[in-house]
């Protein structure tokens, strides 16, 4: 029997992620309002200045998506840890590669799909305007968003199996991630507030760095990760 | 290491460490615009560089677990993690001292203490992962890749907090200072080397002996463990 190349395993293992996530729909529905909550949160800690919660509006995106990516990745992780897939298909066998780029792949899906769900909420709550053209906000969602999956589902799958999980992933996570929350927020702000300076792009570049660097890294290391 | 060349260590890292706070404290001239204040530089640098060093042997070590496995690579690296965290607060906490007079704050977002801060806390994840695993095998190997990680991230927090705003001042090279201020700072700096290395080696052979009680009679009670080592 041929064994299927690298990518056609991970082709199937993203739409049986994508798949999962669609045909228990609750999961998805939980964690847009967890983000919502978040969004009201923040603005009622800060108070009702309109023109304060409309300057940190970039950086409320990214805590909200920051905080929900912490649960989406550890409910990845839960659904495979509570019937052992993750071993079977290690036993099929699967190239570990082909599952940290399928389930990488597929958690930054569902957060880019989040955060450009958020956009408008955050237009209508926080009164913020789109200053530059929305097909950079929106490679600025996807590549924050990948930048958050690839350390995110390397270390889901280390915190899946500790004790103290829920505590333990975001203790793990938060730190690495802050080069890509500096940069992605900041360069929303420039979205929402306006690039006189020309800003934008070198943001940018930071976070596509950090993107190729932590891909790299995962692909290279997930199959550490899942042996035993 | 043999215990009489362990002592010896000990021995040497207090001489070192008491001769140094007389030359800093005493003996060097004080700073023409900061005065005595100056003074915990000769603690605060050598101890931000031990904090460095410490992670670089931990990056090593990480790489090196992943090239070929060993249970004294493993212990070594729980160590440099270990004593490194102690190091690197060690350097904040003085630097904050000497910021408040110098600076007028404690703190500053600059590039240099906030990458030694976020530092600090991804060590503290490294060793709290640690706690939390308790498969020997699958907790060297997750930590080698977490070490791994912390240490890639740095040079990147560094720049982006660089582009993000800056205020520590340049270092001062041995050509701008007073000499006496050189000898000071560099005895000082080795003063904390054999600190550094008094405080590796003891952790490490705590780590070690550690795993060799866990891989040895790994399904046992702790207490019957403990009766097999000792």
């Amino acid at each position: 029997m041929r064994r299927p190349g690298l990518w056609a395993s991970t082709w199937v293992l993203f739409r049986k992620d994508l798949l999962l996530e669609w045909r228990s729909r609750a999961r998805v529905n939980a964690l847009l309002f967890f983000s919502l909550a978040t969004l009201l949160l923040f603005s009622f800690a800060l108070g009702p200045d309109t023109a304060l919660l409309r300057r940190n509006a970039g950086g409320y995106l990214w805590l909200a998506l920051l905080l929900a990516s912490v649960l989406a990745l550890g409910e990845s992780f839960r659904v495979e840890r509570e019937n052992a897939t993750l071993e079977g298909l290690r036993l099929v066998p699967v190239n570990a590669r082909a599952i940290f780029l399928a389930k990488a792949v597929a958690n930054a899906v569902l957060l880019a799909g989040l955060g450009v769900l958020l956009v408008p909420v955050l237009v209508a709550l926080l009164d913020v305007r789109i200053i530059l053209p929305w097909t950079q906000l929106l490679t600025l969602i996807v590549l924050g968003c990948l930048a958050i999956a690839a350390p995110g589902t390397l270390y889901g799958a280390i915190a899946s199996h500790a004790r103290a999980r829920d505590v333990l992933l975001p203790l793990l996570l938060f730190p690495i991630l802050i080069p890509a929350l500096v940069a992605a927020a900041k360069g929303t702000a420039l979205v929402f507030e306006g690039d006189p300076m020309g800003q934008f792009s070198s943001w940018l570049a930071l976070l596509t760095s950090f993107d190729l660097i932590y891909w790299g890294l995962g692909v290279l290391l997930f199959p550490r990760v899942v042996e035993e | 290491m043999s215990k009489s060349l362990r002592i010896g260590f000990v021995l040497l890292a207090i001489a070192l460490l008491v001769s140094g706070a007389w030359i800093g404290l005493a003996w060097a001239p004080p700073d023409r615009e900061m005065g005595h204040v100056q003074r915990i530089m000769y603690m605060h640098v050598p101890a931000a560089w031990m904090a460095l060093l410490a992670a670089t042997m931990n990056f090593g070590t990480c790489v090196s677990y992943l090239w070929k496995a060993s249970w004294k690579k493993d212990a070594f690296a729980e160590a440099t993690a270990e004593v490194g965290l102690l190091f690197g607060t060690i350097a904040i906490l003085l630097g904050a001292i000497w910021g408040r007079p110098t600076w007028g704050v404690y703190w500053a977002w600059d590039p240099r203490l906030t990458t030694m801060a976020i530092l600090l806390v991804a060590y503290a994840g490294y060793l709290a992962l640690r706690r939390f695993v308790d498969d020997p095998d699958r907790r060297a190997v997750w930590s080698a890749v977490v070490g791994i990680i912390i240490a890639v991230d740095v040079p990147v927090v560094y720049f982006s907090v660089k582009w993000w705003k800056s205020l520590h001042q340049v270092q001062s090279t041995p050509k701008t200072v007073d000499p006496q201020m050189v000898i000071a700072l560099r005895w000082n700096a080795f003063a904390f080397l054999a600190v550094l290395i008094v405080f590796l080696v003891a952790r490490y052979r705590i780590a070690f002996a550690s795993r060799m009680r866990e891989t040895t009679v790994p399904d046992a009670p702790v207490a019957v463990r403990q009766a097999v080592v000792s």
